[in-house]
């Protein structure tokens, strides 16, 4: 660990103890606040009973399942965009149309059609992952070397090579990008819908934990989810790194 | 070289040109790029095309490439019209930085051209090996393109569009960001690689000398809008030499000829 980032954890472990400290001379009786220490107790107990862990596969397994629909139908209709002008035209108002829309505010309906479940909060990342993949693919692909473009057309590759031999590989670095972004997006939405009405998942546990009356239980799935969002992320910039270098930040994969 | 001289002989009296434009106009954006341009290229000819810059030479060159179709007028390959780009016409491009598939080695890049005429892959190994050594980068293959130098980058693109077995060679001042060098290297690599396989050669080119050196016909284009404006025939003996070729009397009077024809047009 480097003297600055040693550094930057100095503030949030002040206060932290200073929380610890206040609630204990004030003997803190909160539904919504516990002192550290309880919630630390509080994240071994529910990993103990394997409660946590439970949901956590929940959670993962729904936003990961949508966030893969999500990425594939955007990206396939990215590219598809990207590639042919008159395609984006005709389809532009529609996307602009539904993009906006709330991926929460389809849960009614999204109950109504596929019930309580995996399959409603699958869904309803799959759309909320659609659209970042879907605009930024579309711009990468827009933006792919014109050379590149005529080289393919100079040695006549076949449409779908081409897909697969130029377009793809030039817009990765960027497509993963988006993905990143998605993935963010995914766990976001999953735990909203979980939240919101569905009785899984880690979403599900803070609800069952602030009915319980049992604040250190519920903030300590929120520092959970926390750290599974941190850890993500990480994982997924290292992936980008190691794959694409600083190609992922030009964008021109070169 | 012997041979391909033969063959340009025997080809270039009878037969209909291998490329030929006929009155060929382009506009792009209400722009006319090239106005009435007549030319044929006959098979095997070594072509070069030099003018002021904006002249219209790339844009003559992606029209014998099929990448561009003309506003009217016809550009015809062994007497068919093209209406797209065709496998036995390649093109080299001038950047090359920019042609190259970042993403794949050499191998890979050179492969790229087999698998797009269908080649299966267990013959492809053997002949990219062989497409290496033929431009001179043996031992080459694993590398990527941002690990190798200009004239590397270059020479592998040649090799790529080799891999298409073309009948025509277009080249778009392929040596115009080398340094001075290797573009001589290159010129005679170019040189021999087209007397082997009797391809037909555009080369577009800003350099005089570097035109009158490689071509059979120098053709100078006057800018805005693009059109023949001086045709030279060269009758200097080949195979071509760096030193005695370029001191040669007749190519110092194309030399001159060339330098006035550029200097009016700047005028």
């Amino acid at each position: 660990m480097t003297a600055n980032s040693a550094k930057a954890l100095v503030l949030p472990l002040g206060i932290l103890v200073a929380f610890e400290v206040w609630a204990r001379a004030t003997h803190l009786q909160s539904d919504s606040l516990a002192p550290p220490s309880e919630i630390v107790m509080a994240l071994i107990g529910a990993f103990a009973d394997l409660s946590i862990l439970t949901a956590t596969r929940d959670t993962l397994f729904s936003a990961f399942a949508g966030l893969a629909i999500g990425t594939v139908i955007g990206l396939a209709l990215g590219i598809a965009f990207g590639i042919s002008d008159t395609l984006n035209r005709l389809m532009e108002v529609t996307v602009e149309a539904i993009r906006p829309i709330p991926s929460i505010a389809l849960l009614p309906i999204a109950l109504i059609a596929l019930g309580f479940g995996y399959r409603m909060e699958i869904a309803i990342v799959a759309f909320a992952c659609v659209w970042p993949v879907l605009i930024l693919s579309r711009a990468a692909v827009r933006s792919i070397e014109p050379r590149l473009m005529e080289v393919a057309r100079a040695l006549r590759l076949p449409p779908a090579q081409r897909v697969w031999k130029i377009i793809i590989p030039a817009a990765l670095p960027r497509i993963f990008v988006a993905f990143r972004l998605s993935a963010g997006i995914a766990l976001i939405v999953a735990v909203t819908v979980e939240i919101a009405i569905n009785p899984l998942g880690l979403g599900a546990g803070i609800m069952l934990a602030q009915q319980a009356l049992r604040p250190d239980l519920m903030l300590a799935y929120l520092v959970w989810i926390g750290i599974i969002g941190y850890a993500l992320n990480v994982l997924l910039v290292i992936a980008q790194n190691r794959l694409f270098g600083r190609a992922a930040l030009t964008g021109g994969g070169q | 070289m012997a041979s391909a001289a033969k063959r340009l002989e025997a080809v270039s009296g009878t037969a209909a040109p291998q490329i030929a434009f006929e009155s060929v106009t382009l506009q792009l954006g209400g722009k006319t790029i090239i106005e009435n341009l007549s030319l044929g290229v006959r098979a095997g000819e070594f072509l070069c095309i030099v003018g002021a810059s904006g002249c219209g030479k790339t844009t003559a060159l992606r029209l014998a490439a099929g990448l561009y179709q003309p506003t009217s007028g016809k550009v015809n390959f062994d007497s068919q019209p093209m209406r797209e780009p065709r496998r036995e016409i390649a093109i080299v491009f001038q950047d090359y930085g920019k042609a190259l598939l970042p993403w794949r080695t050499a191998a890979g890049n050179v492969s790229l051209a087999l698998e797009a005429g269908g080649m299966p892959s267990a013959e492809r190994p053997a002949r990219i090996e062989e497409l290496l050594r033929t431009v001179g980068l043996p031992g080459h293959a694993g590398k990527y393109p941002s690990e190798m130098s200009g004239g590397m980058q270059q020479r592998l693109q040649i090799a790529r569009c080799l891999a298409q077995e073309p009948k025509t060679l277009l080249m778009d001042e392929p040596f115009g960001a080398l340094d001075a060098m290797t573009r001589q290297g290159l010129q005679d690599e170019v040189l021999s690689l087209v007397a082997a396989s009797g391809a037909t050669v555009i080369f577009v080119t800003h350099d005089l000398d570097e035109a009158i050196y490689l071509g059979d016909r120098v053709i100078g284009l006057l800018p805005h809008p693009g059109r023949i404006g001086i045709e030279l025939a060269v009758n200097l003996p080949r195979p071509r030499d760096q030193l005695s070729t370029r001191e040669h009397p007749e190519f110092l009077r194309l030399r001159r000829q060339l330098f006035d024809f550029i200097k009016a047009t700047e005028q």
